[in-house]
């Protein structure tokens, strides 16, 4: 199988502080790949740099080369819009739009120039059951987002990331605001997603990772310490800071 | 030191703990096979219970630790691989209560002539050996120490099959003697098992420090190298 995402050597420092150092590592399709790592060792920064967030920030430089289905992604001429069509993201905040729950899963559909109501009822049903939320909603479509629970705003958000059907799907710590009853709704889904979607997701809760993924990078000041299927690096990690992180050990 | 680690230093001063209650029930139960000192046997019931409940303790403090720290790697390791010494060692300890119940049948302390031809003594002492240096090992948490163990048990299987003969032979030669003798090759199979048993414990071991399966592999010794 070939790898939908590739990062080879990627440098990246804001201002004078390097963030990620040499950081090479890729994605099979379809899989979920959990990124651990402690506060600050450069998750989210990783993460962002797959549909081009960190651009969003000042004083960014950036070395290496990244790929997206088999694009270079930081050419001149990469259509950032389109990117981000393919690339969506679920943040750890549920971050709903001020807008009713159907606009709030439309509004991706309507950037990208659908407008047509029977469409996108279909689209934003169709979402909303992938992101198994629409059995709670089916009856408050036009009801605004905020008046749901936090879990179910995430929910809402995976929906919109979803709408516009990317073939990624990036997700920062997206369960840990949720009660475990909304968790194990995300991590069930976020298992159901992977036959159609390649799933990148950042998270500290290493029985999560364990749980969802299918391949675990451990992350440490900066640098891709080790990454292994999710099984073998949870039983036998490789390199001794990965066992000493994920035993609880570190200082 | 984390909870867990504190967990698991507990879990294992007990299975040390057990495992040395172990290694003396049977050391006591060779003593009544050797000096044919009954009075020891009662003492080895009252210690069997005593392992009985070590291994229950161990099982439900195993138990305790998967479900509240979810543990991982060499945690993980340790504690699965704790599981089944913990039920190695409990059988370990039924064959030495076993071996005590066999003697104490007996009427007549058994021959010289059968402890000279069988080997009895001599294998005994090598399950002693092999119990207390995977006890070490553990204790270490030493894999070269354990990688010793392994495939030791050959001379203790070897005494094992050869018994057969040899006391059936005695038994023609000595139709008097036929309960003692039967007992005594009861005794042998028990003691082929307690080897085995050790065997297991040290493939565990294995496990725990390295994470290589070594369990129904033919040649262990090939990949310990
Ligand atoms: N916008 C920014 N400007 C400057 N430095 C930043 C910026 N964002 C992150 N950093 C720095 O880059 C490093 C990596 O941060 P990042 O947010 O990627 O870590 P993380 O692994 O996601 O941490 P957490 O688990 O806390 O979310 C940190 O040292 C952080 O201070
Ligand atoms: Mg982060």
């Amino acid at each position: 199988m070939k790898n939908i995402i590739t990062t080879d050597k990627v440098n990246l420092f804001y201002g004078e502080s390097q963030a990620l150092k040499d950081i090479t590592l890729d994605f099979l399709p379809n899989t979920v790949t959990a990124l651990i790592g402690p506060s600050g060792c450069g998750k989210s920064t990783y993460l962002r740099l797959f549909n081009r967030m960190n651009d969003l920030i000042d004083n960014v430089k950036i070395t290496g080369n990244i790929t997206v289905e088999g694009e270079n992604i930081y050419q001149k001429d990469t259509n950032i819009v389109e990117l981000r069509r393919k690339v969506g993201m679920v943040f750890q905040k549920p971050n709903p739009f001020p807008k009713s729950i159907f606009e709030n899963v439309a509004y991706g559909l309507r950037v990208n120039g659908v407008n047509e109501m029977s469409v996108l009822k279909e689209k934003v049903e169709f979402s909303l059951k992938q992101a198994a939320l629409w059995d709670e909603v089916k009856d408050k479509l036009k009801k605004s987002a905020f008046e749901l629970s936090g879990g179910q705003q995430q929910r809402l958000c995976i929906a919109r990331a979803l709408a516009i059907e990317p073939s990624i799907v990036l997700m920062d710590e997206p369960a840990s605001a949720l009660d475990p009853i909304s968790t194990a709704k995300i991590e069930e889904l976020i298992y159901e997603l992977k036959s159609k979607y390649t799933i990148v997701i950042v998270t500290h809760n290493l029985q999560q990772a364990g749980r969802v993924s299918d391949y675990t990078a451990f992350f440490y000041l900066g640098e891709l310490i080790e990454k292994g299927i999710t099984k073998e690096l949870f039983i036998n990690p490789k390199n001794i800071k990965t066992q000493n992180y994920i035993t609880g050990r570190f200082g | 030191m984390n909870h867990l680690e504190t967990e698991i230093k507990s879990l294992k001063r007990n299975v040390v703990e057990m495992w040395h209650l172990v290694n003396s029930q049977l050391d006591k139960s060779q003593r009544v096979l050797t000096d044919f000192d009954k009075n020891l046997c009662q003492n080895i019931k009252v210690n069997e219970k005593m392992v009985d409940t070590f291994e229950l303790m161990i099982d439900k403090d195993c138990e305790n630790i998967l479900a509240l720290y979810s543990p991982v790697a060499i945690d993980l390791r340790f504690v699965l691989s704790v599981l089944k010494v913990n039920y190695n060692l409990e059988r370990i300890g039924d064959y030495a209560s076993g071996i005590s119940k066999l003697v104490n049948e007996l009427e007549n302390p058994i021959t010289q002539e059968l402890f000279t031809s069988t080997k009895i003594v001599e294998m005994f002492n090598l399950c002693k050996e092999l119990l207390k240096e995977s006890l070490i090992s553990f204790e270490h948490e030493n894999n070269w120490e354990t990688r010793n163990i392994l495939c030791r048990d050959k001379a203790i299987n070897k005494i094992n099959r050869d018994a057969t003969k040899i006391v059936s032979d005695y038994i023609i030669n000595n139709p008097g003697d036929v309960m003692i003798a039967m007992n005594v090759l009861s005794i042998i199979r028990k003691l082929e098992r307690v080897g085995d048993h050790i065997q297991n414990i040290a493939e565990e071991l294995i496990f725990f420090m390295e994470a290589k399966v070594l369990k129904h592999q033919k040649k262990k010794k090939d990949i310990s190298e």
